[in-house]
């Protein structure tokens, strides 16, 4: 593992405005740990049923008591928590000069950039309501896209 | 080191949101209602609103919050129950309005407004049924005044009665009834002197728990 950081820390060197990547790589991880942290409170609030009492407005209950809410029975929120932690990951690994780590996180973030718009228009053409905390997630999810549109090209 | 830093770093994520994951749930999770064994269930039964007949073998007890979104989408699945098992059911009504609802206790101001002119399920079910309307206005009490224009109440009457200190003092005594029980939080449910957990609040399992109580009950 680590001669592989190294010949990809290497290859990095050579392709990549170092300093720069770093950076980008690390605010994709701050970021990723605010989208971390939604999700959490969101997979919680839904294992506890906490959309059974009357915390949150009219909107986010639509929402998040709604079939598009779970999938398979599992609150969507709790994959939601995962991804947010692998894209964590990556951009961690990326930020100390894994390349493989810098394709992956590319990847999951488009991945999860197609959920998001999937999520979207669901509140907004299916069920007529947002929720704040999915909005939230949405518009975390969207900078992850813009770092990574504006991520260091290959010279 | 630093070759383990990023390894430490996603490890230590990890565990902080699992601990933090755990801690929230533990912190969230809703207490279940209790009832105290020595306050009876039917006692000061006359304070809520009842319908069915008196002798029913089982007794429904809701209380429930207006503007609650959960109270609201329950509201139609147990008018379909008391439908149902019809008269070997009772429901029984009460107001527990939260502070976080900044219409609540006006809505239920005006379901015993209106039940002081013999209509209170007629508003119950139309407040309840029009609550995404209302609960977004920015002055409810007019939307009220039109319902109770639209049930064909007294309107002057219903305007005075809902500001007066006979429908406050039954709001009163139902949220009294509710702090003897432990109610915490609507919508919070009883069958037959039982607290139903959060988690069985849903159509079927009420109905599943209401048959099961049917069944002893009318076995002789």
């Amino acid at each position: 593992m680590n001669s592989r950081r190294s010949a990809s820390a290497a290859t990095a060197a050579n392709t990549f405005s170092p300093r720069g990547s770093v950076i980008l790589y690390a605010v994709a991880a701050v970021i990723a740990l605010i989208g971390l942290a939604d999700a959490i409170y969101l997979s919680v609030q839904a294992l506890t049923g906490e959309t059974l009492v009357c915390g949150g407005s009219p909107d986010c209950f639509r929402v998040l008591g709604s079939s598009y809410a779970r999938l398979g029975g599992i609150p969507i929120a709790l994959f939601g928590a995962l991804a947010y932690f692998t894209v964590f990951s990556f951009a961690t690994f990326a930020a100390f000069g894994y390349n493989r780590a810098r394709n992956l996180f590319s990847l999951t973030v488009g991945l999860m950039f197609a959920v998001t718009l999937w999520l979207l228009a669901v509140q907004a053409l299916i069920l007529h309501a947002f929720c704040r905390f999915c909005l939230l997630s949405a518009a975390v999810t969207f900078l992850l896209a813009g770092l990574v549109v504006a991520r260091p090209r290959p010279s | 080191m630093k070759r383990y830093l990023p390894f430490v770093i996603v490890t230590l994520v990890a565990l902080l949101s699992i601990t933090g994951g755990a801690v929230l749930y533990h912190a969230k999770r809703l207490p279940e209602p209790s009832a105290p064994k020595q306050v009876s269930l039917r006692e000061g039964t006359e304070g809520g609103h009842i319908r069915g007949p008196a002798d029913a073998p089982v007794t429904l007890e809701e209380f429930g919050d207006y503007e609650c979104p959960p109270c609201g989408s329950l509201a139609a699945p147990l008018n379909q129950l008391e439908h149902d098992y019809r008269p070997r059911l009772r429901m029984t009504f009460r107001n527990f309005p939260l502070n976080n609802h900044p219409h609540a206790r006006d809505a239920a101001c005006a379901a015993e407004a209106a039940g002081l002119q013999g209509r209170f399920w007629e508003m119950h079910d139309l407040l309840y049924k029009e609550q995404s309307t209302w609960s977004r206005a920015a002055d409810a009490r007019v939307l009220f005044s039109a319902y109770a224009g639209t049930l064909g109440l007294d309107l002057a009457r219903f305007e005075r009665d809902r500001d007066s200190d006979k429908v406050k003092g039954r709001i009163a005594d139902d949220e009294k009834r509710a702090s003897a029980l432990g109610v915490k939080t609507t919508p919070s449910i009883f069958i037959n002197d039982q607290p139903i957990p959060s988690a069985a609040l849903h159509p079927s399992a009420l109905r599943a728990t209401v048959d099961a109580a049917i069944k002893p009950a009318v076995t002789p």
